[in-house]
């Protein structure tokens, strides 16, 4: 048994003529928190749609603990443990908080229709305990108090939170942060960053998260890959990232025949 | 083997008329991403602008090419100013809102012309003013092309070329294209969507008053419902050839007119309806963007 | 049996409602109630599919003829039990008809849940004149003629309590599913199907049970409307008695149950509350202010009366308010 959680296995992206991600390559090991960095237009988004499925890869494939996510539905790669938040903010707005995260454990729920229709004390319990443990995870993030109010009238920053928290819903082996920070200011950042390195710990979850800031990143990410026009520049840890003339030179920008 | 082509040159004559229809639909879809229900309506509504302007004029019965073009300026004038009313007071309120809520409201818009033309018009069918004498124009072996055909067929393709060079060749044309593939791009680019949008409702409805005075011609049976079957058998070619795709459209709307004539001479003429919905089904299953379209994929 | 207990007691309310109304109303008024009762089935069940999953049937009347016909088949052709029992063999055939209908539901919708957009809209509406024109076609139910001397209960307050028993089993049905992870994943759905994916909802299999659960109800309803009214034919399930049932949904407002009822009573009343327009005018406007009223409720409320809120949501609030 490898450590290997997700692995990425030469895929490529092509739009019409133009390739959005060119045969990346990557790993993510057990329980580490990686980083998926490059400047705008790079294709980190569109490889996190491939990772779960919105996007079939052009060629190449996804491995998740080896096994090929290869023509999965994006439901069935939830299923399997991949979960994901959305760079601008997919919650269900019409529902209310406790809702977007109740929504989040039906694939755990077992009980049939027929339960529910003569409220079968299985039925009651599936439905209370899924309850406590939505309840639990909001309160990790502080909103447990708003449980009841419409998600979508949640100040922007914790609409991001409550995507975290319906994606740790699922109960995933890997969740993929889009972007968990854009829009937060420096101390909400930092607090949000803490988070995640908690519930890394707490939820013995694996992480990769795209994120602007590198500087940010720096701070928390243990394996870091850079992307830039959908080709991998550099992979490594944080010194290594900071030290690497090849990425300062894409996020600067060279100039040519110089 | 005469029979067949004479059937061929009726489907491909009811083809066109159903293509005119088709490109409104098509149009406003590309540009809107909407179902404009009411659009067989303003078909409608172009027959009996036709018939009353003939009866004012004393025209209804003095078949000729000049009451042809008479006829087919007052409907197209007609069926534009009610496509501009229809979007400016139906449609543009609900620019920002769910699909479904436009879904309604253009359903609604339908009803509503449907059933204030019964009151207005009347419910039962009004005889068309007689706008041109139909006779054989020629004949090869025992095929006939009679001058009905002929006139559908010259004045649909005039009216598409025209529309072929307006959408290609023009200034507006280019911005009709540039909102249809993505607005808020365009408008940063100058373009007024607003404008663009309610230009392409008086273009598609002016087409679809085209098809409404060649229907009138050939069927010339007018009644506040006839745009319910037609517009339908429209759409349904508008999604054949995938909709918001011009030339899809006019493709399956001859597939659609060819395909009916051959149901109703080999076939049975019951089934004529029926036909248009199985066609819908079959490709919604095996090919839902159509067959000139993309299936395009949503941003995430 | 705690489960039956909201029933029973919604089954008994509306009984002695139906008692009152058995001495306090004429046979006219009668009917119209017992239509309100089928519109009811209507509304409710549409709006499972157009207001809880966001999806847009057009199409329910083609459901609602399935049930009927089959049920006016049922009891005039077969004998199943005593006549002694004869409501419990209505109330069989009732489901037969539903089953029908949820069955044809399944073959509608499977093909065309799977793509976005507005597609469902026009191949529902392509069925529902597809089954119309079938029916026309068929001699062995009549054909144009209709079918006739379908037996029905004979009295008022019979036949209302058949439609209560089945008016509180669709209603307990959409509401427990709703409060249920099947109906929070069709909420998911109206909301952002890519995110109810991404969240492990199978957007597919949720439209479609929708659609099939809603299409059952609809055959339900078809198959009273057959015992209430004797008689039924192919023009009695048109386009129109599809527009109708979307009306009340979005006059209700989509997504709320309370909006249906309360909408779907209101629809079925209104023509009679219009007579005396008609009768002024000449000219039957009824359709003209239907319609127009349609688009000025999605231009003006486009919520509906009710939202999506539910009475006890409304009481919850004012409960909260004044305390």
């Amino acid at each position: 048994m490898s450590d290997v959680l997700l692995e990425a296995k030469n895929i490529t992206m092509q739009f019409g003529g133009l390739k959005a991600v060119d045969s990346l390559a990557f790993q993510v090991k057990k329980g580490q928190l990686a980083g998926l960095i490059g400047p705008n237009g790079a294709g980190k988004t569109t490889v996190f749609n491939m990772l779960t499925g919105v996007y079939q890869p052009t060629s190449g494939a996804v491995f998740l603990e080896d096994k090929s996510l290869q023509g999965l539905k994006p439901y069935e790669i939830s299923h399997r443990g991949v979960t994901r938040t959305f760079q601008n903010i997919r919650l269900f707005k019409g529902l209310s908080v406790l809702d977007n995260v109740l929504i989040a454990g039906h694939q755990h729920m077992h009980y049939g229709l027929f339960a529910a229709l003569l409220q079968t004390p299985h039925f009651l319990k599936s439905e209370k305990d899924l309850r406590d443990k939505a309840m639990e995870l909001l309160k990790i993030f502080h909103l447990d108090e708003k449980a009841h109010e419409p998600s979508s009238s949640l100040p922007y920053g914790e609409q991001r939170k409550l995507e975290i928290v319906r994606a740790l819903a699922t109960d995933p082996k890997i969740i993929l942060l889009d972007e968990p920070a854009a829009g937060m200011n420096h101390s909400e950042t930092h607090h949000l960053m803490e988070t995640i390195a908690k519930i890394r710990e707490q939820f013995k979850l694996t992480v990769l998260l795209i994120e602007h800031d590198m500087k940010l990143v720096m701070g928390i990410c243990e394996n870091i890959i850079v992307l830039d026009h959908g080709i991998k520049i550099e992979e490594g840890d944080p010194q290594k990232i900071q030290g690497s003339q090849k990425v300062i030179e894409a996020y600067l920008g060279v100039e040519e025949g110089l | 083997m005469q029979d067949f082509i004479q059937h061929i040159i009726n489907g491909v004559s009811l083809g066109s008329i159903y293509a005119l229809i088709a490109l409104g639909y098509t149009m406003v879809y590309g540009i809107l991403k909407m179902i404009n229900f009411a659009h067989s309506d303003v078909y409608m509504v172009g027959a009996f602008a036709a018939y009353y302007f003939a009866r004012f004029l004393g025209i209804e019965n003095n078949p000729g090419i000049t009451t042809l073009i008479t006829l087919l300026v007052v409907s197209m004038v007609c069926c534009s100013l009610l496509g501009l009313a229809i979007e400016r007071l139906a449609y543009r309120p609900l620019r920002k809102a769910p699909k479904l809520n436009i879904l309604i409201t253009a359903i609604g818009v339908s009803l509503f012309l449907e059933y204030s033309g019964q009151v207005v018009f009347g419910a039962d069918p009004k005889v068309f003013p007689e706008v041109m004498k139909d006779f054989v124009l020629f004949k090869i072996g025992d095929i006939e092309l009679k001058s009905f055909d002929i006139t559908v067929l010259i004045v649909s393709v005039i009216a598409m070329l025209a529309l072929e060079f307006l959408i290609f060749k023009t200034k507006i044309g280019r911005a009709m294209r540039a909102v249809s593939s993505n607005a808020s791009v365009a408008s940063l680019l100058g373009v007024n969507p607003d404008r663009i949008i309610a230009f392409t409702f008086i273009v598609g409805s002016s087409l679809a008053g085209v098809g409404s005075v060649l229907v009138g011609m050939k069927y010339p049976k007018i009644d506040p419902l006839m745009g319910m079957m037609i517009g339908l058998k429209a759409f349904v070619a508008a999604v054949l050839g995938g909709i918001g795709n011009v030339g899809g459209a006019v493709l399956g709307a001859l597939i659609m007119g060819l395909s009916e004539e051959m149901v109703v001479a080999y076939l049975s003429s019951t089934y004529r309806d029926a036909f248009a919905f199985g066609i819908l089904i079959v490709i919604l299953i095996f090919r839902p963007a159509g067959l000139l379209g993309k299936y395009s994929v949503e941003k995430v | 049996m705690k489960f039956l207990k909201a029933p029973l007691l919604s089954l008994i309310a509306l009984s002695a409602l139906g008692l009152i109304f058995n001495f306090g109303l004429n046979a006219y008024f009668q009917l119209i109630l017992l239509f309100a009762a089928v519109n009811c089935l209507m509304s409710m069940s549409l709006n499972l599919v157009n207001g809880y999953t966001g999806q847009f049937s057009l199409g329910h009347a083609g459901f609602m003829a399935l049930g009927a016909y089959f049920s006016a088949y049922a009891n005039t052709h077969w004998d199943l039990l005593p006549e002694s029992v004869q409501a419990i063999e209505y109330f069989i055939y009732a489901l037969g008809g539903g089953l029908l209908a949820a069955f044809a539901g399944l073959l509608v919708g499977l093909p065309s849940l799977r793509l976005k957009g507005d597609y469902l809209a026009i191949v529902t509406l392509g069925f529902g004149e597809i089954i119309r024109v079938a029916l026309l076609n068929m001699d062995f139910l009549g054909g144009p003629r209709g079918y006739s001397g379908i037996p029905g209960f004979g009295s008022f307050l019979f036949s209302f309590i058949f439609a209560s028993v089945w008016l509180v089993i669709c209603f307990f049905t959409i509401w427990r599913v709703m409060h249920s992870t099947y109906g929070r994943s069709f909420l998911s759905v109206r909301e952002d199907e890519i995110a109810a994916e991404a969240m492990g909802i199978n957007t597919t299999r949720m439209k479609v049970r929708a659609f099939v659960l809603s299409s059952f109800f609809a055959g339900v309803a078809g198959s009273l409307f057959a015992h209430f009214t004797n008689f039924i034919n192919p023009s009695s399930f048109t386009f129109l008695q599809s527009v109708n049932a979307v009306i009340m949904v979005v006059l209700g407002g989509m997504g709320s149950m309370t909006g249906s009822i309360v909408a779907a009573i209101f629809i079925t009343a209104l023509p009679e509350a219009l007579r005396p327009l008609q009768d002024l005018t000449g000219v039957d406007l009824r359709m003209v202010i239907y319609s127009l009223s349609l688009i000025l409720v999605m231009i003006l409320r486009p919520q509906g009366l009710f939202g999506d809120l539910e009475l006890s949501d409304m009481w919850r609030k004012y409960v909260r308010r004044s305390s």
